[in-house]
């Protein structure tokens, strides 16, 4: 019996193994992309549409991606990688491939607010187009807040940054990305210094402030909050947005009683992209290409984004994005707002160093 | 007998000789095949694997594919492939010396390793030997038992200790309801819950080698110590305990050694305090993405589980000289 289990499990690990490899004569495209983020029926309709079939697989993790990719050789013809520092590394290492624009008609339906600052990673979007954006901010449950503080919003980086007033939230529970490439630039302008100095004074200082708000924060964790926050185990998260309007939606599927709310404080927020490119070794580019095209139909980006609650790229899209969402200004923040939110390119290999090991110092006490 | 009859029967006696050896020799031929087939497995599984990895530890970071410096290849012709080794160096290791950060993490997880294994045995010793004192018919449904949970993915079982643990968890609703407690405990991401993890996870492990040590002891030991005066526990301390001495160390190593290396856990069940080599060789390969120190802190965590063991084995060996 046992060694029957043992011979299925090994032979489907087997097949997976071979799975992306495993393409017949009719037409294919790999696509990897970050798990929960595709109303599944886009896919169906792609195939319909064209006769190519998606395999379609999930990662939950730029670095998986990163990894995967460095390695060479992984047989995907579509990734997602988020812009910064992660494309802009890869395409440096020569991970991708220049885009066809020319098989790319639907690219004139993009935002420029959005191609323009992907430009800085990705000069001349060049090697990707935009899937969804969104930002570093708070999320959090709205009751407990308000019994801890007596508000009724946060609107200020100076909620969580602030050691007198997170020590109020302590108890109630507070978590922070574990990922010092978005929080210690977030805590450097809400210093008012240079979001992406690589001054190790000013890495010092956030680190510094850091500390002095370590005893409250409960943990450092870069998707447990999702969970933590909609079952009310924790009343407040530093995160990325998407994943926090994940948390809103389950906890109010699940109704019993927790609010979640979402804010990108007024002090301005960490934006970010996450883009879609093929890489070099891909084997179906023509493919990839017919893909990625399709992703940029205004009517099928908007039922994306009406699916998984992200912003898009895609301007022309606008007008069929659902009010709801279209109105949210922690999803499409107003002009005023979004020219306060900042980009940070990717670290140098010793301000990376830097940057983990004070990271390591703050979580850690070490 | 005829000088004729003796010539014969040596000459038979010489021919049986003959196919004696060759039989023996084709014997020692299949004994030594299914001795080569574990090497070649540990060769391709794990010595080529460790080259590779040692070779990723003396090399340099690059942007690049794969992100080290250099790639031996032989396209430059043999003195390019030579050229390309005398560029490796042992720097990541010298760097490994200059932050303590590295050598505290090794030390926390070799303590975290060290006091769940305790904890295991002292679980596991009493299930191990009630499933082997159990009668005869439901001990193989025992031992099913035990080996059940594996067919839960591990994860799946990790994350169902956060539902339990936590303050709202089904532990602490438990407790209150009950009136034992009036606070709810915090045990979720503190050394508690990641001691809580390993000793359920790593369980099977620790009982089933215990489990089989003890079933083949002969029970006749524990009459014959009890006919002769011996109280039960000095009978357990004096035969049961010393002949499942074996299956005990077994049963640490198997435990032991994947907690030292555990990442999982911790990272779920543990505060984000716990620096534990695991988490530190992840900052090291996926957050600095520097390959070349990811692999000089694993070798030297492969180098500190794989002496204590060997020096184990020789101790063994020379035990096993000795009592013949």
């Amino acid at each position: 019996m046992i060694r029957k289990a043992l011979w299925l499990s090994a032979t489907s690990a087997l097949l997976t193994l071979f799975a992306p490899g495993a393409q017949a004569q009719d037409r294919v495209v790999n696509v990897f992309n970050w798990s929960d983020y595709i109303d599944s029926s886009i896919i169906d309709d792609f195939t319909k549409e064209t006769g190519i079939k998606v395999v379609y697989d999930t990662y939950d993790s730029n670095e998986i991606l990163e990894t995967k990719l460095l390695a060479g050789g992984s047989g995907y013809d579509v990734v997602v990688p988020t812009a910064s520092p992660f494309l802009a590394r890869q395409i440096q290492a020569g991970v991708y491939q220049k885009l066809d624009k020319s098989k790319l008609p639907n690219l004139t339906n993009m935002w420029s607010e959005v191609a323009d600052r992907v430009a800085k990673f990705d000069p001349g979007n060049e090697y990707s187009v935009n899937y969804m954006w969104g930002t570093t901010g708070i999320g959090y449950n709205t009751k407990k807040v308000k019994e801890a503080l007596g508000v009724d919003v946060i609107d200020s980086w100076d909620t969580v940054l602030k050691p007198e007033n997170i020590a109020k939230l302590a108890n109630c529970g507070v978590y922070f990305l574990d990922s010092p490439t978005d929080i210690i630039p977030t805590v450097l302008n809400y210093l008012g210094l240079k979001p992406d100095s690589t001054s190790p004074d000013d890495i010092a200082k956030a680190t510094d402030l850091l500390l002095s708000i370590r005893p409250s924060i409960r943990k450092f964790h870069s998707s447990e909050y999702i969970n933590a926050l909609a079952n009310g185990d924790i009343c407040v998260a530093v995160g990325f947005s998407g994943d926090l309007f994940q948390a809103r939606d389950r906890a109010a599927e699940a109704n019993k009683g927790v609010e979640i709310a979402y804010a990108i404080p007024k002090e301005g927020a960490e934006m970010w992209f996450d883009q879609m490119a093929i890489p070099a070794d891909a084997p179906h580019v023509a493919e990839a290409h017919e893909f990625i095209n399709y992703m940029m139909k205004p009517e099928v980006i908007a039922k994306s984004t009406n699916y998984v609650f992200y912003a898009n790229g895609n301007k022309a899209s606008q007008p069929l994005v659902s009010k709801e969402i279209l109105d949210d200004p922690g999803v499409y923040p107003d002009d005023a707002m979004l020219a306060k939110l900042f980009t940070v390119g990717p670290y140098d290999p010793k301000t990376q160093r830097l940057v983990t090991r004070s990271w390591t110092k703050v979580i850690t006490g070490q | 007998m005829s000088n004729a009859a003796v010539t014969a029967a040596t000459a038979s006696r010489a021919i049986d000789a003959d196919k004696s050896a060759l039989a023996r020799l084709g014997a020692a031929f299949v004994g030594r095949l299914v001795i080569i087939v574990p090497y070649v497995w540990l060769l391709f599984f794990f010595l080529i694997p460790f080259v590779i990895v040692f070779k990723i530890s003396l090399s340099q970071t690059a942007i690049a594919i794969p992100p080290y410096t250099p790639v031996l290849d032989f396209s430059d012709g043999i003195s390019g492939f030579f050229a390309q080794l005398k560029q490796l160096s042992i720097d990541n290791y010298l760097w490994l010396t200059q932050d303590a950060l590295y050598f505290n993490a090794y030390v926390t997880s070799v303590i975290i390793a060290a006091i769940s294994t305790v904890l295991t045995l002292l679980v596991g010793y009493p299930i191990a030997y009630g499933m082997a004192r159990a009668p005869a018919a439901i001990r193989p449904t025992l031992l099913m038992l035990v080996i059940l949970p594996f067919w839960t993915s591990f994860l799946i079982r990790v994350y169902a200790w956060i539902g339990i643990l936590k303050p709202e968890g089904l532990l602490n609703q438990l407790l209150l309801a009950t009136g034992i407690i009036s606070q709810p405990l915090i045990i979720l991401n503190t050394y508690t819950a990641i001691f809580i993890g390993i000793v359920y996870s790593y369980l099977p492990f620790m009982v089933l080698p215990l489990y089989s040590a003890l079933e083949k002891m002969d029970h006749s030991l524990i009459e014959a110590a009890k006919d002769l005066g011996c109280p039960p526990t000095s009978a357990f301390w004096k035969i049961t305990f010393p002949l499942s001495l074996p299956g005990v160390i077994a049963g640490c190593l198997l435990v032991f050694i994947p907690a030292v290396g555990e990442f999982v856990i911790p990272d779920l069940l543990g505060g984000s305090q716990t620096l534990m080599i695991g988490k530190t060789l992840w900052n090291e390969f996926f957050a600095n993405r520097d390959w070349p120190v990811s692999s000089a802190v694993a070798v030297i965590l492969l180098l500190l589980l794989i002496v204590p063991i060997m020096l184990f084995q020789r101790a063994q060996a020379r035990a096993q000289e000795q009592d013949r």
